[in-house]
């Protein structure tokens, strides 16, 4: 059998800790490769050393059969490798155009670029893939799942036989994911061979033929994805038993916390983003808000925790009006909040772990006393947070929040949220971009969390999620609840129909 | 590994290694500069030295071995500008950055100033008034653009620089209206009112060294014990990394910008007292800014922004610019001092490339060693 890619036997040390440990990596042409692990598996790593950002220790590379020698991106680029990262790297007020050629510019006399003939090269490869980027448009202005297909697009453009997607779904909306998925697929059937770092199982079912699992460092095996099932590709990955469904024991409707009523909310631009929006929760409920991305979700929770104004309408907690307090006055009334974006909300990434756990409650008793932060009980504190959630750092309470993982930082954001006790806790996206083990532990808690008798509102664009842990569903579309679901009651579809604006349920058509 | 390796690739210390090697390569190259111009290096460290600790190396073992006056005029340098070191980096602790320090400095000398000659009182209460309206004339000084910012998201540093202007041409406006000033400066400070001290010029030999340096020590405590130990410093320390997470956490963001650029603007205020009722002892007309802001920017930079590192980065540059007169002495001419002075800021300012340096130097060690 012919490989495009080998990577034999990889073995690559990083100070105190075996990144890679005897790794073996076999991409056969026009195949979709999986690369499946937790976070902290050694995925990335592996995929530097192709990508020749480390060298490793041990093993070789090969590429169509030949062993190379990459020890720098430039190398990689040149075998025909190309990688569209987590993050993207383009520039922010450039042309699609401008950004694809960036550092490969073709050139007419006197060095001038020649945009026109780019133009045409990035049209008409995006006409080819189906990829229908505008060359002109600036990246400001287009949606997260358009940059994407720029990035793609950079890789085509500098003629990539080998694409590596580093965890491509994450920031994608359920009809871009699908889109995304068609897309790979004809760069398969192109000939084209796609290696997919990931952790969704889902995604691998639907489109990989092989897939690599890693724990740890170490390679647990390759499978042949039509032979297996999600349980157990997470099995392989997680090394024991994994549970999809969360026990949750059946409960009654307690009374009612939160009261929206007719509520209306701006966003950035002025436009209307909530609209007339009337929602109830309930003391021992999560109720799931499902919903594509950008249909008033963020200015729904921005207005529920005060960090937007209200235009018209009411929120009470506990029968008491907080519409358009300060947000200091609303976090104190009981309301707690795990944000959609950590690293910009959530944590301040400099400051050490037990300053972050007391964000919220450091001027008060007995974190503070007369404004004299005491030190010796915000430590103690941390540490109770740490224990309690299993928060895991090099250097524990004294730990700067950016030198830890994603899904330990957010375990922090929860554990210090949940601490405070509020009757109402908003979790936007709890789980994004977390390994299975981090997302059943974070399930568990928010179930916990429920059984105390709190009010939970869980937004999350993954609907296997809402699904899953939700005793009632809500579905939001243009900034309006378009039907409350018993997720007993219904599927996907139903949901995904209600989310694209087809369908009401319950709730009367204007 | 010898142990001065193992400092330099420790991580954690990147925050001290990283300005002292700033501050060797500096010399370092003031040295080859002087070497290649054919000048005697050692005239150079010689006028540093004695400038710093009173010890005249060519001169050792004799009477004329410690003069205690280079001590005093050295300390009395570092005081204005380690305090309007503290000014800008408990701004930029909130993330602002105050180029102010300039203009809240000349409000803050003129208020003492007026202070001192306008009013008559006992100096157990006189003293204290004046440097209290010092502080309060650059607080008021930084509160002006702290509300614009604050109110309209108006750049500190566009109105900074105004008010840098407008603090020259106000303050020779109303000191020359000031009884008895002559067009180049006022009269002296009123005996109640002044921080000169007969009693520190007879143990330093007569140098211009004042009380001010009680308060320089009780600003830089204050420092420390605002930004360290209080729920005030824990928000503007949180503000200044992350004003989207402290808003989130019901942080007052825009209030704390304000606050922060009036104490800033305090420190600095204290600095023109320091000149105006210590070292000249009366109000000065001045031609145009004498730069103790932007020497105040330099000193927080190699600082770090912490109080301790202010203080010993307001030391070093007060050295190098009180030594020199005595450089030039030497036969060494005083550019040098300001080129080592501005070689300082330069590689203190390319702190994230020696960063980088390092770590790749860590990474090759490590490797080596397997």
């Amino acid at each position: 059998m012919d490989y495009v890619i080998e990577m034999l036997n990889i073995t690559k040390d990083f100070p105190g800790i075996r990144a890679n440990d005897d790794v073996t990596l076999q991409v056969k042409k026009g195949e979709i490769h999986a690369l499946l692990g937790e976070n902290g598996a050694g995925k990335s790593t592996l995929m530097s050393i192709l990508f020749g950002l480390y060298k490793p220790n041990k093993g070789q590379i090969k590429v169509n059969g030949k062993e190379v020698n990459i020890d720098n991106p430039h190398v990689a680029n040149d075998l025909g490798i190309g990688m569209v990262h987590q993050h993207f790297k383009l520039v922010e007020n450039f042309t699609v155009t401008e950004n694809i050629i960036l550092g490969d510019e073709p050139k007419k006399s006197f060095g001038r670029v020649d945009i026109e003939k780019a133009r045409k090269r990035v049209k008409e490869t995006s006409e080819k893939y189906g990829l229908s980027v505008d060359p002109d448009s600036k990246i400001e202005d287009i949606s997260v799942g358009m940059q994407q297909r720029v990035e793609i697009s950079k890789m085509l453009y500098r003629d990539a036989e080998i694409l590596i997607f580093d965890e491509p779904t994450a920031v994608l909306t359920p009809q871009e994911i699908d889109d995304l998925m068609n897309i790979m697929r004809t760069f398969a059937k192109e000939g084209k061979s796609i290696i997919l770092i990931t952790h969704k199982l889902k995604e691998i079912k639907a489109v990989a033929d092989t897939c690599t699992v890693l724990r740890r460092g170490k390679m647990i095996g390759s499978v042949n994805v039509a032979d297996v099932t999600e349980k157990d590709l997470a099995e392989m990955m997680v090394g024991r038993e994994v549970f999809f469904q969360v026990d949750k024991p059946e409960r009654k409707q307690g009374k009612k916390i939160v009261e929206i009523k007719k509520l209306n909310v701006k966003d950035n631009r002025g436009l209307m983003a909530v609209n007339n929006l009337s929602l109830d929760i309930h003391a021992g409920e999560i109720l799931g808000l499902a919903g594509i991305d950008g249909n008033g979700q963020t200015e729904l929770i921005e207005a529920l925790s005060g960090l937007r104004k209200i235009d018209s309408g009411s929120i009470a907690l506990n029968d008491e009006d907080i519409s358009n307090r300060s947000i200091r006055k609303i976090t104190e009334a009981g309301v707690g909040h795990i944000p959609q974006d950590r690293h910009k909300y959530g944590l301040v990434l400099d400051f050490r772990l037990d300053e972050n756990l007391v964000l919220q409650t450091y001027y008060k008793e007995p974190n503070s006393v007369r404004g004299i932060l005491k030190h010796d009980e915000i430590t103690k504190k941390a540490q109770q947070i740490i224990d309690e959630f299993d928060v895991r750092s090099g250097q524990g309470a004294m730990t700067v929040a950016r030198s830890m993982s994603g899904g330990n930082q957010q375990k922090a954001i929860i554990g210090r949220e949940i601490d405070r006790s509020p009757d109402f806790l908003i979790a936007a996206q709890p789980t994004r971009g977390l390994d299975v083990g981090a997302i059943e532990y974070i399930h568990s808690r928010l179930v916990a969390e429920r059984e105390k008798e709190r009010a939970i509102l869980m937004i999350s664009l993954e609907l296997d999620e809402i699904l899953n842990i939700s005793d009632r569903i809500a579905v939001i579309y243009e900034g309006e609840i378009v039907g409350i679901l018993d997720p007993k009651k219904t599927d996907e579809k139903e949901i995904g129909l209600m989310m694209s604006g087809s369908k009401r349920v319950g709730v009367a058509n204007e | 590994m010898s142990k001065i390796k193992k400092l330099l690739l420790d991580e954690t210390k990147y925050k001290i290694t990283v300005p002292i090697i700033a501050i060797l390569l500096s010399f370092l190259i003031g040295t080859i500069v002087m070497l290649l111009t054919g000048i005697n290096p050692l005239g150079a460290f010689k006028a540093l030295a004695r400038t710093m600790t009173g010890i005249n190396f060519d001169k050792l073992f004799t009477d004329k071995m410690f003069n205690a006056r280079y001590v005093g005029e050295f300390l009395t340098t570092a005081l204005p500008i380690t305090l309007t070191g503290l000014s800008v980096a408990f701004a930029f602790r909130t993330g602002l950055f105050n180029i102010g320090a300039e203009g809240q400095l000349l409000v803050g000398a003129m208020a003492a100033t007026v202070t001192s000659i306008m009013l008559d009182l006992p100096a157990i209460i006189h003293l204290p008034i004046v440097i209290l309206s010092a502080a309060l004339a650059g607080a008021l000084w930084g509160f002006v653009p702290g509300i614009l910012k604050a109110k309209y998201n108006v750049h500190e540093v566009v109105v900074t620089i105004m008010m840098n202007y407008t603090a020259l041409h106000m303050t020779n406006y109303l000191l020359k209206k000031l009884p008895g000033s002559s067009l180049i400066k006022t009269v002296k400070s009123n005996p109640s009112g002044t921080l000169q001290s007969d009693f520190i010029a007879s143990i330093t030999n007569n140098s211009r060294l004042h009380w001010g340096i009680i308060v320089v020590g009780l600003s830089i405590l204050v420092f420390w014990y605002i930004i360290e130990k209080t729920s005030f410093g824990f928000e503007l320390r949180s503000v200044g990394f992350n004003p989207d997470a402290s808003k989130y956490a019901g942080m007052k963001v825009t209030r704390n910008v304000m606050f922060s650029m009036m104490i800033a603007g305090a420190f600095a205020g204290l600095a023109g007292a320091m000149l105006s009722i210590g070292t000249f002892d009366y109000g000065r007309i001045l031609v145009g800014f004498e730069n103790y802001g932007f020497d105040g920017i330099a000193v927080a930079l190699l600082g770090g922004n912490v109080a301790i590192g202010v203080l010993l980065s307001g030391l070093l540059f007060g050295g190098l610019k009180s030594a020199q007169p005595l450089m030039q002495a030497n036969g060494v001419p005083l550019e040098i001092a300001k080129i080592i002075s501005s070689l300082i800021v330069l590689f203190v300012a390319m702190k994230y490339g020696f960063e980088m340096w390092l770590r790749t130097y860590a990474k090759k060690q490590e490797e080596e060693g397997k």
